[in-house]
């Protein structure tokens, strides 16, 4: 089971003539199977942190480690091998490749993983019907509504068997029924299969779904509580 | 393993090539036709260089020419040969020989009872001069010789008119000797020819061999052999053969070193062939880049998306290459089958007698026939798919080199 360790990481950003700190020596533990809200306003630090974590973008110093994985000595390659095996992103504006159908979207990183044809067609097959796109295998994202795009990124994170399910601002693009359905389908895979989720977001109706809520402003952790989700987590 | 397979790539690339089907098809007609206009234009031109070369090759010198070896600083009497000895016969019979032929040449001065013209004097066994040089088709009035002992002459359409004089009229043939003696003959005009080039018509005059030897008291000597072979860009293949059996009283030389002009004009054309492919090409080539470019911007997001879920520069590289790779074969495909349809029809020869004397200027005759060959068509395709490639290599290295964060931010 892995987990992440964040220790005093920093990170900072030229805008002009300023220097802005997207991390200021930030620390975080979570453990495996953990569901985690990073929450705070515009330009808190929660999607460098996720970035961060997900190994897209290096810190200036600190050191990150995902399992046993120190993700800030790793280079180019390495990090795009820890990515493809360890890690599912869902992010804010789903980022499904246009010209690849439903199933196709979902089998992509299986067969950058190079697994074999039978193996990727069962289990996209079965992934797409637990988020409940049964049926929508073969449509192309431009004939899904958002919320259906949302799940195959969603499917697409998580029909690798990552340890860990990086999610920024997934709902922001949703209306809020579609947006419980995701959260709920969050919660029930992180259940079912132990995937440590961690969800950058301001929409305190996904805050609600937190097992952990981490507060940040200017790129500090200002709070970190454990609190009782008013969803059924595990 | 955090590549995409060659077969997805593929996949991926044919995709990604139509989304915009407008842009596409826009590039693909511009590769078409420039594909198209390289190898229609090329076979053009070589079409005009061969008839160019092929002219002045067979008009007369023939492919390889044997002479005295003081005949090309003095081509006169004096410097005649004698007829092929055992050792050169025996080589003249290589398959690659296709026929050969021997003749007395010299300057000579022809007059009718109008006028008088300075002329060259051939002596030529009709049969193998025949096979050589003389195309009976271009007999107007009359006949060709009939033998080597032949005692009419055959003259050119135009140097007829200007002698003011025509078939069955006598003429008188005057030339000098080798004792530097006035030798001359009259002879019965016995055939009227034309030739591709006028100004042949005007210059070259047949008498029989051995009539002409005897009117100049050159026994059996002559003044040289021409020989054809199949194909006048091979001669170096066989010519060798030729020279050592010919011995060293006489010299052998490729048609190309014989007339240095035509010779030139071969590698010359072979350059215009390649800097005009490629100029074409560097034409088409921003439109190719553009569109490439084009592609990559559209889909920087998507790029950063690829890199976020594992997969490697490398990959992101190969699949805009393949990309350009698929609209290259399409577009040459398609421009190769049109040059070839275009040119077929055309096999008859495109007749350009409007510009007939400025045609003939060059050499070359009035009606242009395409020269298609498979060399020029593999040249234009390799130069289109390598420089091709290469001109994609800056957009796809862009596209590999995008930050994942800048990319999935781009709006």
């Amino acid at each position: 089971m892995s987990s992440i360790v964040c220790k005093d990481l920093c990170k900072t950003f030229q805008q002009g003539d300023e220097i802005i700190a997207g991390l200021d020596h930030v620390s975080i533990e979570i453990e495996a199977g953990d569901f985690v809200c990073l929450s705070g306003p515009s330009g808190s630090g929660k999607t460098t942190l996720l970035n961060a974590m997900g190994g897209l973008d290096k810190p200036d110093s600190g050191q990150i480690k995902v399992g046993e994985i120190r993700v800030d000595e790793l280079g180019k390659g390495p990090l795009a091998d820890m990515r493809l095996h360890k890690i599912g992103f869902v992010f804010q504006a789903y980022n499904l490749i246009p010209v690849l159908t439903a199933r196709e979207n979902v089998e992509f990183v299986m067969q950058v993983r190079g697994e074999p044809a039978d193996e990727r067609s069962r289990r996209s097959h079965e992934i797409l019907k637990e988020v409940g796109l049964q049926g929508m295998e073969d449509r192309r994202p431009a004939q899904l509504s958002g919320g259906q795009q949302q799940r195959v990124a969603v499917a697409r994170a998580i029909v690798g068997k990552p340890a860990l399910v990086l999610a920024d601002e997934p709902t922001a693009n949703l209306d809020s029924v579609t947006a419980t359905q995701l959260m709920d389908l969050f919660v029930e895979l992180n259940r079912n299969h132990n995937i440590t989720f961690v969800i950058a977001t301001h929409d305190i109706r996904v805050m609600a779904y937190a097992k952990r809520l981490i507060k940040m402003r200017d790129g500090k952790i200002i709070s970190d509580e454990q609190q009782q989700s008013q969803h059924s987590n595990a | 393993m955090s590549r995409l397979p060659l077969r997805a790539l593929f996949m991926l690339a044919w995709r990604n090539l139509w989304r915009n089907h407008r842009r596409t098809l826009i590039m693909l007609a511009a590769i078409t036709v420039g594909v198209w206009a390289m190898i229609f234009m090329t076979a053009l031109m070589r079409g005009m260089v061969d008839d160019m070369l092929l002219n002045g090759i067979r008009s007369l010198p023939g492919e390889v020419q044997i002479h005295d070896v003081f005949y090309r600083d003095d081509p006169s009497i004096n410097n005649s040969m004698p007829p092929p000895g055992d050792a050169l016969l025996q080589a003249l019979r290589i398959p690659e020989v296709k026929a050969w032929t021997s003749r007395v040449r010299v300057p000579a001065v022809i007059s009718s009872e109008r006028d008088s013209r300075g002329v060259i004097l051939l002596g030529v066994e009709p049969e193998s001069e025949t096979q050589v040089s003389f195309d009976l088709d271009n007999i107007r009035e009359g006949r060709f010789l009939e033998s080597a002992s032949d005692r009419g002459i055959v003259i050119g359409a135009k140097l007829a008119d200007r002698l003011e004089t025509e078939l069955g009229k006598r003429v008188v043939v005057m030339s000098q000797d080798p004792d530097n003696d006035i030798a001359d003959r009259g002879f019965r005009i016995v055939g009227i020819y034309k030739a591709k080039l006028a100004s042949l018509e005007e210059m070259y005059i047949y008498g029989g061999r051995e009539t002409i030897q005897q009117m100049l008291k050159l026994g059996d000597r002559i003044s040289e052999i021409a020989i054809t072979g199949d194909d006048y860009r091979n001669v170096d293949r066989w010519y060798s053969t030729i020279e050592q059996a010919a011995g060293d009283a006489v010299k052998a030389l490729p048609w190309y070193e014989a007339d240095t002009y035509l010779g030139s004009m071969l590698a010359v054309m072979d350059g215009f062939v390649l800097v005009w492919i490629i100029v074409v090409f560097l034409a088409l080539s921003f439109g190719l880049v553009n569109t490439l470019v084009m592609a990559v911007f559209e889909r920087v997001r998507e790029i950063g998306l690829m890199q976020a879920l594992g997969m490697r520069p490398s990959s992101i590289l190969y699949q805009i290459l393949i990309e350009s790779l698929l609209l290259l074969l399409i577009g040459l495909l398609l421009g190769n089958v049109i040059a070839v349809v275009t040119i077929i029809p055309l096999r008859d020869g495109i007749d350009i007698s409007v510009v007939a004397e400025g045609m003939e200027m060059m050499g070359t005759s009035s009606m242009l026939y395409p020269a298609l060959k498979v060399n020029d068509m593999i040249m234009a395709n390799l130069i289109v798919i390598v420089l091709g490639l290469l001109t994609s290599i800056l957009p796809s290295w862009r596209a590999a080199t995008y930050d994942p964060i800048e990319a999935l931010n781009k709006t």
